[in-house]
């Protein structure tokens, strides 16, 4: 066994606030697989709900606190179940580029900090997470980690490697959910329009299980489907990655003839 | 009809564009159909990526040194005996075409597709001076004008909200009375405007490039109208936005080539035509010629962060792709510039927040503009800047929203506070939660919200109107606790 790789834990906003259960199964992963975690307390949010609704000024202090509480703590990698919050984590060293005193660290939060699927993937290379989980599932695919973090592929080839478990491909998975942050609540009728869509997509694979990489979006996605009804288990990567494992089924892509699938597919179009 | 297409709210544009499930169901049928012929035609060029830095490198190149490009190319139209105008604003681009029209005694018209001389309400303006009549020749614009001067609903195709027998309808009011099969109307509509150009003293067109080291204008089309408009009358006068030019045939052959890949997924349009006044050698074209550059608030966007815009190469490609647009479609925006390159872009020009400054709110940044613009201009990035200058520069909101932004903005920037959050949400949504039955597994463990008082502020009310809202975990169970036990357990283990 290698030396032990510490990792910090950036559980967002939304999972302390509401989700425990996804945090709790990225921890159980990460240290399944040697990681020794820390959590520093002083974490609040990625400040993304302010940011993005243009108080640009005002989420400064946000970023600081974010930047102060992660860098904190010793450790090699930040890891968040959060493709969104994970950008913006990375989007601070552009943001920040003339602050004397924040420049420099926002470009250590940048080569430290990894989305959990990614992080799992590319730096442990771990192909086969043990998992078992009997059941027909999709995926919903984030566009910020799509297209701002750029990883499009992980989550997929992970879930391609849990047992039992038959993915069925969402059709229009390049549609936003209408999530959006704050767009959500401060455009419900074109939210909604857009959430009504994606959940259309959904119903029409079958799938028992909706899996995504961003609880935001799933909160957003699970919320119209309950609302409307409709019979699904909605579940964060994390909670499948560590669902009924065993451990003699763990694969590192190293000792397999896996070819490692770059983060941006068959590329863009 | 000018920028501004409407006089509703957003909001009514917004529940008017909800109700049409035929317009949604036609942009959702074009945006699939689009997806897959666009990525083929970028695929099948390779090397997709290379293509969009040059295209870039090109345009930002040609925005920093416009004021150099433009004087070359009016110098070269002038030195072939040509007329230029520079035009500060519609209204002076309109005066001076009048003027031309006037002055030439014009009586027919014949224009094809632009976008810019919709902006400048162009054919409005014209068909004021008394015995003078106008034809929009392209197909799409011809039915439009032919509906009672309906609004276009996209950059590249106008009628994308109207289906084969609302055409039919438009037709038979012209005297067709075929079927709605489109080969038989598109031959209908053919033979009506071929006697519109053999009559036409005057053709009007838009300029997709305007080439500055020979002053020769470039127009891609399908259906060969605007070779029509530029070849038949004796005068025809071009108008183009300011920032349209790129410095030779070399580089308009690759932005010619992201374009038609990029708007209607062919790896060129069926005909790309480089055009400009009659030579004395040659048997066909105008005699006089004029083109007109407009200004229109363009050059609001110099030096600003939005300069990027001005990139924009009008290929449609955002709209295709964009969520947003796919459900409320090119009138829910009440610019003639719609979708993701329309919210950047109409509160650039002369409209203003006044008038757009809800567009860029309405975008969920899901980035999808950005990734597939062949010019690389950073759409979403764009979008959140307007509204950084809205509430930060401008301070535009002052509704209660405004007051829980900042709000928010205090909790996360102090840890102690959101500790309270933590514990106060809890308490805050107790009273709204229900453990009812729910259809969706592994969201609700604590029970849900999915009704909240009429008082509630409009933000709650945008979230649990549409969709449940999960209640919080008990304190002790929240993700903090559960770390805390954890590593202590943990440490239990190794220490015991």
């Amino acid at each position: 066994m290698h030396l032990q790789m510490k990792v910090c834990i950036f559980s967002t906003c939304i999972v302390d606030l509401l989700f425990p259960n996804v945090g709790k199964a990225m921890v159980e992963v990460l240290e399944r697989f040697g990681c020794e975690t820390v959590f520093p307390k002083g974490q609040v949010c990625c400040g993304q709900p302010t940011y993005n609704s243009g108080y640009s000024k005002e989420t400064i202090k946000t970023f600081y606190n974010e930047i102060d509480a992660l860098l904190s703590v010793e450790a090699d990698y930040i890891v968040g179940p959060s493709g969104s919050c994970v950008a913006m984590l990375k989007e601070y060293k552009d943001i920040l580029k003339d602050d004397p005193a924040y420049a420099q660290k926002a470009q250590i939060l940048y080569d430290k900090t990894y989305e959990f699927t990614q992080f799992i993937y590319r730096v442990l290379g771990i192909l086969d997470c043990g998992a078992q989980l009997d059941a027909t599932a999709t995926f919903h695919r984030s566009c910020h980690m799509t297209r701002l973090l750029k990883e499009r592929t992980a989550p997929f080839v992970l879930l391609d490697h849990v047992k039992d478990l038959k993915m069925i491909p969402l059709n229009n998975v390049q549609l936003c959910c209408g999530f959006g942050g704050t767009f959500s609540a401060k455009e419900p009728e074109i939210s909604e329009a857009m959430v009504d869509d994606k959940v259309n997509n959904i119903v029409a694979t079958k799938a028992q299980v909706l899996i995504g990489a961003d609880q935001a979006c799933l909160m957003n996605i699970g919320g119209r489907m309950n609302r409307r009804g409709e019979k699904i288990k909605v579940m964060h990567i994390a909670e499948v990655l560590n669902h009924n494992v065993d451990l003699k089924r763990v694969k590192y892509v190293k000792d397999t003839d896996h070819q490692m699938v770059p983060a941006n597919g068959s590329g863009v179009f | 009809m000018g920028l501004k297409t409407s006089n509703l709210t957003f909001d009514e544009r917004v529940k008017k564009a909800k109700q049409d499930k035929f317009m949604q169901a036609a942009v959702g049928k074009a945006q699939d159909a689009q997806f897959e012929k666009r990525t083929r035609a970028r695929e099948e060029l390779g090397n997709w990526n290379g293509w969009r830095d040059l295209g870039e490198q090109i345009r930002q190149h040609v925005i920093k040194y416009l004021p150099d490009y433009l004087e070359e190319f009016s110098a070269n139209i002038e030195k072939n005996g040509g007329h230029v105008y520079f035009a500060k604003t519609d209204v002076d681009a309109t005066n001076y075409i009048k003027q031309v029209a006037k002055e030439k005694q014009v009586k027919k018209v014949v224009k094809s597709k632009s976008m810019v001389t919709t902006e400048i309400d162009l054919d409005k303006e014209l068909l004021k001076l008394p015995g003078l009549s106008l034809m929009e020749t392209d197909l799409a614009e011809f039915i439009l004008q032919e509906d009672n001067w309906d609004e276009p609903t996209h950059i590249v195709f106008p009628t994308l909200h109207k289906n084969r027998d609302q055409v039919r309808e438009v037709f038979q009011k012209i005297g067709y009375t075929g079927d709605n099969d489109p080969e038989h109307m598109g031959r209908f509509a053919r033979k009506y405007l071929r006697q519109y150009f053999m009559e036409a003293d005057l053709g009007i067109t838009g300029c997709n490039f305007a080439i500055a080291d020979n002053g020769m204008i470039n127009l891609v089309t399908n259906e060969g109208n605007a070779d029509l408009t530029m070849a038949l009358p004796k005068t025809q006068i071009v108008v183009m936005g300011m920032e349209r030019i790129v410095p030779s045939l070399k580089e308009a052959e690759v932005l010619d080539n992201l374009l038609c890949r990029s708007a209607v997924g062919q790896k060129l349009t069926s005909y790309c035509t480089f055009s400009a006044g009659k030579l004395a050698d040659e048997l066909d074209g105008p005699e006089d010629f004029h083109v007109v550059i407009l200004d229109n608030g363009r050059s609001n966007a110099l030096n600003t962060a939005f300069e990027p815009i001005l990139q924009c190469i009008r290929c449609g490609a955002c709209l295709n792709v964009c969520p947003v647009y796919r459900q409320i479609g090119g009138q829910g925006y009440g610019s003639i510039y719609p979708g993701p390159m329309g919210k950047v872009l109409s509160p650039v020009l002369d409209g203003g927040y006044e008038n757009f400054g809800e567009l860029p709110y309405a975008c969920s940044l899901c980035g999808a503009c950005s990734e597939t613009c062949p010019v690389k201009i950073p759409l979403h990035e764009l979008i959140l800047e307007h509204r950084k200058v809205e509430m930060n520069k401008l301070h535009l909101d002052h509704s209660l929203n405004n007051v829980i932004f900042k709000t928010i903005s205090v909790g996360t920037k102090t840890p102690i506070l959101f500790k309270g959050a933590l514990l106060g949400e809890h308490l805050a949504l107790k009273p709204f939660s229900n453990k009812k039955e729910n259809s969706v597994e592994n969201l609700y463990p604590e029970g849900k919200v999915d009704k909240v008082p009429k008082i509630a502020p409009s933000l709650i009310h945008g979230w649990v109107d549409v969709r449940d809202l999960a209640e919080p975990p008990k304190v002790k169970e929240n993700f903090r606790h559960w770390y805390d036990r954890h590593q202590k357990e943990k440490r239990g283990e190794i220490n015991g």
